[in-house]
């Protein structure tokens, strides 16, 4: 109720009240008066009652309060309310901070500290917080943190302040920097000195400030050294010393030419991220369609069958996140295989020398096991959780970061690529497939079954299709048309590359990634698309047979 | 051969022509896809209808005579939109049909329904510029999801950056040009508004996310409106996630994402950004939990949320009900005129309106994503917002209104040349 | 690809018996008559009535059945497997939608007589150049067969010259179908994005929901596949089409004999483009809207689908196979809504695997088989 009450109404009427009678409404002017008296000593476990029956507003102001009271039992209360932690029992609305360990959760009260373990969840009511809220939170935790015995901790807490910085927290920084040993952390707290210090009176202060600034590439920096450069009306600089304003310019275009640098580099990453995927989608589909000649339609149904392997395999062991993917892979892998071979020996076996009819079954088969999917999972999307070493960003400095997850695809999809490579070459199921897709009457003569050999080459294929699902899961939908999506996109990518050439596909996958990626920022996405089919259509007009043709007879039919 | 083939043919025709006969049921047509792109959203629908028909028929159903739930699959094709149409009125005698998602599905459909004068509920929140005889519009209009969700960011939050990000039809464009309007109108400028469009099922979002990321690092509080369309999202939510952009640096507020798309993604990155709509499934109301125990009953799944189309199928389907009630009949026209000033609850309290132009008036409501993929209400309106057919905020449609008694009795009036134009009867 | 043994030979070898095309040229006479007449000369409570909803949905496979007969000249007949035939079916269909578009004319909801009312809510100003024209019919049936075969001269020219064939050419003439959906989904590309062309009045006057102008439509569209079918007969048993079928069988030999293949190949492509365009250009006022969902790569393998259902070079073999494939759709949405993929799904594996002469080869297996033991 009270979350809708309009106007403000005092925070610590609020408090007060609350405390009183357990509805934060009756906000009346004795209250107010009352409230007044006792402003200056407020205590934890009242600002705890404030927390539960304010508004957002007054949550905000208690969160203030809490922050001046100097108490150690603050800090984990913050990282609770923050975390969605926070709660309060229904029939004694005391204070509680949950925690959730195998499946059982135990409430820790906020004053005391005592611990219950095996509590019933539906008997606590949440505290709720909203945006604005979570930024105070965030901050005042990072206050809290500075003196953290974990210097990684110290450095985020300083980086969270950094991005709002004002006089009384360039204060506090300051305190930190007497104490502080670390030189890391040392640096990220001159930075923010430094933003207070270049509108300081000492000119030698200033330009310094300006060096460490323009260093540090922080956004927030480069507003600072952006505004000294402001002009009044009439076009001239507000900043009068020649010295500081020169400085400024030069750290300026520093920072600019820093940028687009970095910028290159992070479109180069992009597009080669997006080739991993076209990598992984066309892999699978580069053994089936390039070795074998099957033009599997099926192909993206595999993949999405490999995704929603990961999802069955979540849901099979939802306390070991983190690892379902070791899990899903070659669990992902052996069910499209075999769900490969069994489409192999069903249907395909049934059309070799009609490749262009291999085209219009497989066809059918994907309409099948879309709906399968449908009737089994039902049409929604499944949620596939993160694991929580992919997500989040590796920030290798203010310009420039690195989500985790595209790189470990990144990394997966050449993994994958080597593997495959290595299986055709040194292995002798590799050397079979080779001969088979060269002259099948020769190999079968020379004794290799050919037909155990197209079924197991289905089957690594299908396999491999399945892996990209498990990798594609990570980033985007799992459902029923996750594999219409890229069906298109690898048969591109494996006729560019050439077909029955696994160099190809790989040079044709992160090629079209990143020409792909260089153009979207003038062109728009769909644009790029667009550019980039009308280029393959060219380009195979030019070569016929993609980037590597194969040579040799088996070319001929 | 030849007789094969004749036979088969004259089969054909006659299978083609066979009129089912008129029993004594009052049927219901269920036009949702339910396969193909589209399936993912509209399935859920069909499932609402059915639960209602089948309530109301343990009511002892309508006018003495049962509901019998006609479904049929026009698989995300927009051409089949129209034939099933056609066939659910002509050859299945349906007296109305609960249908269609997508704003091409409707466009396709409405020459249809009109020249056979059906009856059509829209469930689904779209760009309006349309007020049709035959349709009855329970969806929010760009004026009941879009223009309170960005008072809301520029009073409560303090926005003053935009960014309006969009699939690119007809919806997305629509609504960010209402709201380029709307924001100009506010004293934004030009340089503070940035609009990106992308197409459907877009899923590598890298590049944009990353040029959202610099647009918002300006100093200027920033948001993004996401007019994203279904599948997109998933992607742009996880690279949002691990871009980190959170939403205290720049929310994202959406109007195509709900808790069945949530129901899709892993939540715990997402935390705090926000969508509007008339309806949350969290909201703390009588109706609503019991709605959502039918639900959880009907689809013998503890874990299946409710979201807003389907309180907009739900106050659509009552709405009729009473309305045939009250003209004591199913017929078209009747029960058209009978529509209008009928009310029926919401599912988040208070009661819903039937406006003259064919759309609802209902509260907004804005949400905040929590971690368990549900929303936590953070704002709403003070009373029933009006759904406007016309947006006052578009050169084209700012003279033009619907009304649909007299003397208007136009779903597009323009006040100034005083002329009635666009009809199809 | 080229495979002798997929081709029903003895229907080759007797050309000028063309049971199969007068058995279907009969019964689509037939129907020619008797729908008009049961549709518009009997009541709708007459057992024997043809509803509208039945004169549309035959129209629209009639252009289906156009659309898989130009499939099967350049597949079955010149083994070149388009995947990007709905391309043309498309075009032809967005010519006749603007020319429908500017019939509409101040009827539009906004009242504005000179833009279509998809660009009054873009704010454009101004009709763009390539609409111009689209207000005269004889313009619009032009455009609807130049379209089309420009961009099959065009880019048959380049593919068949740079010999790109096989799996190949269907890859990229999917490139090409997926590159135009993509570009006409984008709404400055001025038709209408997403939603496409819609809200069509009439054409050259006569209201489109009438259901003598709906007879109409269907009578040209039976009338045009008849016309289209004897021509195409006409074609494939000329020398031309013999060559064509030297191409498909031996392109190598047909070439070292000192035949131009290309200049074959690509004037039945362009051929058969065309007459997409006129499929697309029928399709448009039956339904009611054009939209790029019609360029989708899914929708150009079922038409493929179709043919091969149907039974390749045989021509009415593919018409049949438009028929069977989408009335199976038709009944499957409407009677298993829930699971009509599964089926759908199945009839194409076991047509594929089992018939691979389609029903016609099936029909003509058992004919085989009863003059055996006769």
């Amino acid at each position: 109720m009270s979350l809708f009450l309009p106007g403000k109404l005092g925070a610590l009427a609020a408090i007060l009240t609350a405390a009183l009678l357990a509805h934060g409404q009756a906000a009346t002017a004795d209250a107010d008066a009352v409230a007044s008296e006792t402003a200056t000593s407020i205590t934890l476990s009242q600002a705890l009652t404030g927390l539960q029956a304010g508004s957002f507003q007054d949550k905000e102001d208690v969160i203030a309060q809490l922050l001046t009271l100097g108490d150690e039992r603050v800090l984990p209360i913050l990282k609770a309310l923050l975390s969605g932690d926070l709660s309060s029992r229904e029939n004694d609305s005391q204070i509680y901070m949950l925690t959730e360990s195998d499946g059982t959760i135990a409430a820790t009260d906020a004053l005391t500290g005592a611990v219950t373990a095996g509590v019933d969840k539906t008997s606590y009511k949440k505290i709720t917080i909203n945006n604005k809220l979570r930024g105070k939170l965030r901050s005042a935790i990072a206050q809290l943190s500075l003196a953290h015995p974990d210097t990684a901790v110290r450095i985020s807490a300083v980086q969270e302040l950094l991005d709002h910085i004002d006089p009384d927290l360039v204060t506090l920084l300051q305190e930190r920097r007497a104490l502080e040993l670390d030189k890391k952390v040392v640096a990220f707290i001159d930075i923010g000195i430094a933003m207070a210090r270049i509108n300081a009176d000492d000119k030698q202060q200033r330009l310094q400030s300006i060096t460490i600034l323009s260093d540090s590439n922080h956004p927030e920096g480069k507003r600072r050294i952006i505004a000294l450069l402001e002009k009044d009306p009439a076009g001239k600089f507000l900043e009068t010393d020649p010295e500081i304003l020169r400085a400024a310019q030069q750290a300026l275009k520093d920072i600019e030419a820093r940028t687009k640098l970095y910028g290159f580099a992070e479109t180069v990453f992009f597009g080669l991220s997006l080739g991993s995927v076209l990598l992984l989608a066309a892999i699978g589909l580069a053994i089936t369609f390039g070795v074998m000649g099957v033009i599997n339609m099926a192909h993206g149904e595999l993949m999405m069958l490999g995704a929603y392997t990961t999802y069955v395999v979540q849901l099979l062991m939802p306390n070991h996140i983190d690892l379902s993917l070791f899990v899903a892979i070659p669990a992902a892998f052996l069910v499209t295989g075999a769900i490969g071979i069994a489409i192999e020996r069903g249907v395909i076996r049934l059309l070799y020398g009609r490749p262009l009819e291999t085209l219009l079954a497989t066809f059918g088969i994907s309409l099948i096991l879309q709906q399968l999917v449908r009737s089994v999972f039902s049409p929604l999307n499944r949620s596939v959780e993160t694991p929580s070493w992919m997500s989040g960003s590796w920030e290798i400095n203010s310009l420039i970061s690195i989500t985790y997850n595209r790189l470990y695809i990144l990394l997966f999809a050449l993994a994958v690529f080597a593997a495959l490579v290595l299986i055709l070459k040194k292995t002798r199921l590799g050397l079979q497939v080779r001969a088979v897709s060269q002259n099948r009457a020769m190999a079968r003569a020379m004794g290799v079954r050919s037909d155990w050999v197209d079924a197991l080459t289905f089957g690594l294929g299908s396999g491999i299709a399945g892996i990209a699902g498990v990798a594609l899961s990570q980033l985007t939908n799992v459902g029923p048309n996750l594999g219409q999506d890229y069906i298109i996109d690898s048969f591109m990518v494996v006729v560019f590359g050439g077909v029955g050439n696994l160099w190809g596909t790989l040079v044709g996958a992160m090629s079209l990634g990143v020409i792909n990626k260089f153009m979207e920022p003038w062109s728009g996405a769909v644009l790029a698309k667009i550019i980039v089919l009308a280029f393959i259509i060219l380009f195979i007009q030019k070569r016929p047979r993609g980037l590597f043709p194969q040579k040799g007879r088996a070319v001929e039919n | 051969m030849n007789n094969i083939l004749t036979s088969g043919v004259s089969a054909l025709l006659l299978t083609m022509s066979f009129t089912a006969p008129a029993a004594d049921t009052i049927k219901v047509g269920v036009l949702h896809s339910l396969s193909g792109t589209m399936a993912i959203s509209e399935t859920t629908l069909k499932d609402t209808v059915l639960m209602l028909v089948e309530e109301q028929n343990k009511k002892g159903g309508l006018l003495g005579k049962k509901l019998e739930a006609v479904v049929v699959d026009p698989a995300s094709n927009w051409p089949l939109f129209a034939e099933k149409t056609r066939e659910l009125i002509s050859k299945n005698k349906v007296n109305v049909i609960f249908g269609c998602w997508t704003s091409v599905s409707r466009k396709s459909v409405l020459p249809v329904i009109e020249e056979l004068n059906g009856l059509l509920f829209y469930p689904v929140q779209y760009e309006g510029e349309e007020s049709s005889k035959n349709v009855f519009y329970t969806g929010a209009a760009p004026n009941q999801q879009a223009i309170p969700a960005v008072d809301y960011l520029m009073k409560d939050v303090g926005v003053k950056r935009w960014v309006l990000a969009g699939t690119d039809y007809v919806y997305p464009r629509t609504t960010n040009k209402i709201l380029e309007s709307y924001l100009k109108a506010k004293g934004v400028k030009d340089k503070d508004i940035m609009i990106n469009y992308t197409p459907f099922g877009h899923a590598d979002w890298q590049s944009i996310v990353s040029d959202i990321k610099k647009f918002g690092s300006t100093g200027v509080k920033t948001a993004v409106v996401s007019t994203i369309n279904g599948d997109a999202n998933v992607p742009f939510y996880k690279e949002l996630g691990n871009q980190g952009v959170s939403a205290e640096n720049i929310p994202v507020v959406a109007f195509s994402v709900g808790e069945e798309e949530l129901s899709g993604i892993d939540t715990k990155p997402l935390v705090g950004h926000l969508a509007a709509w008339n309806y949350f499934m969290s909201v703390n109301d009588k109706a609503n939990a019991e709605f959502i125990k039918k639900w959880h009953a009907y689809t013998k799944d503890n874990k299946r949320v409710t979201n807003d189309p389907m309180e907009a199928t739900y106050i659509g389907f009552n709405m009729w009900v009473k309305a045939v009630t009250k003209a004591g009949t199913t017929a078209t026209d009747a029960v058209a005129k009978a529509m209008i000033g009928i009310t029926a609850p919401n599912l988040t309290g208070g009661m819903a309106l039937m406006n003259e132009n064919h759309h609802l008036s209902k509260p907004v409501l804005i949400g905040e994503i929590q971690e368990n993929g549900q929303f936590e209400t953070v704002w709403k309106t003070d009373g029933l917002v009006v759904g406007d057919a016309w947006s006052d905020f578009l050169e084209g449609s700012k003279d033009i209104v619907a009304s649909w008694v007299d003397p208007i009795n136009c779903g597009n009036y323009n006040n100034k040349t005083k002329k009635c134009s666009g009809q199809n009867y | 690809m080229s495979k002798k043994h997929t081709m029903p030979q003895s229907l080759l070898a007797l050309p000028r018996e063309d049971r199969g095309g007068r058995i279907f040229l009969g019964i689509l006479l037939a129907v020619m008559v008797l729908v008009p007449i049961l549709n518009l000369g009997t009541d709708a409570d007459n057992p024997i009535h043809v509803s509208t909803y039945t004169v549309t949905l035959l129209g629209k496979y009639l252009c289906y059945a156009l659309l898989a007969l130009s499939l099967d000249l350049v597949w079955g007949y010149c083994g070149i497997l388009s995947l990007g035939h709905g391309a043309f079916f498309a075009l032809g269909g967005y010519a006749m939608g603007m020319y429908l578009m500017r019939q509409i004319g101040e009827r539009g909801v906004y009242g504005n007589a000179e833009l279509p009312d998809f660009m009054v809510f873009l704010n454009w100003q101004e009709l763009p150049w390539y609409w111009l024209g689209f207000d005269y019919f004889w313009f619009t049936a032009l455009m609807i067969m130049v379209v089309p075969g420009l961009l099959a001269l065009v880019f048959g020219w380049f593919a068949f010259r740079s010999r790109v064939t096989g799996v190949y050419l269907s890859i990229i003439t999917q490139a090409l179908t997926f590159a135009l959906m993509l570009a006409f989904f984008r709404n400055e590309m001025g038709f209408g994005g997403n939603n496409g062309l819609t809200d069509f009045k009439d054409l050259m006057g006569f209201n489109l929901q009438l259901d003598g102008t709906r007879i109409a439509l269907f009578l040209i569209s039976a009338a045009l596949l008849a016309s289209a079918y004897a021509f195409s007969r006409y074609l494939v048993t000329s020398k031309f089409g013999r060559i064509i079928i030297a191409v498909r069988d031996a392109e190598d030999r047909a070439r070292f004999i000192g035949y131009k293949v290309e200049n074959y190949k690509l004037w039945l492509f362009t051929f058969a483009a065309v007459l997409a365009g006129i499929a697309g250009a029928l399709y448009v006022p039956q339904v009611g809207i054009i939209n790029p969902g019609e360029f989708s790569p899914l929708n150009s393998i079922e038409m493929v689908v179709w043919v091969a259902v149907g039974g390749r070079a045989t021509l009415y073999g593919a018409i049949g196979g438009a028929f069977v494939v989408n009335y199976a759709k038709t009944w499957f949405t409407a009677v298993l809504p829930e699971v009509w993929l599964f089926a759908l799904g199945a009839l194409f594996v076991i047509v594929t695997v089992l018939l691979p002469n389609g029903l016609v080869g099936l029909i003509q297996q058992r004919r085989n088989r009863k003059e055996a033991t006769a």
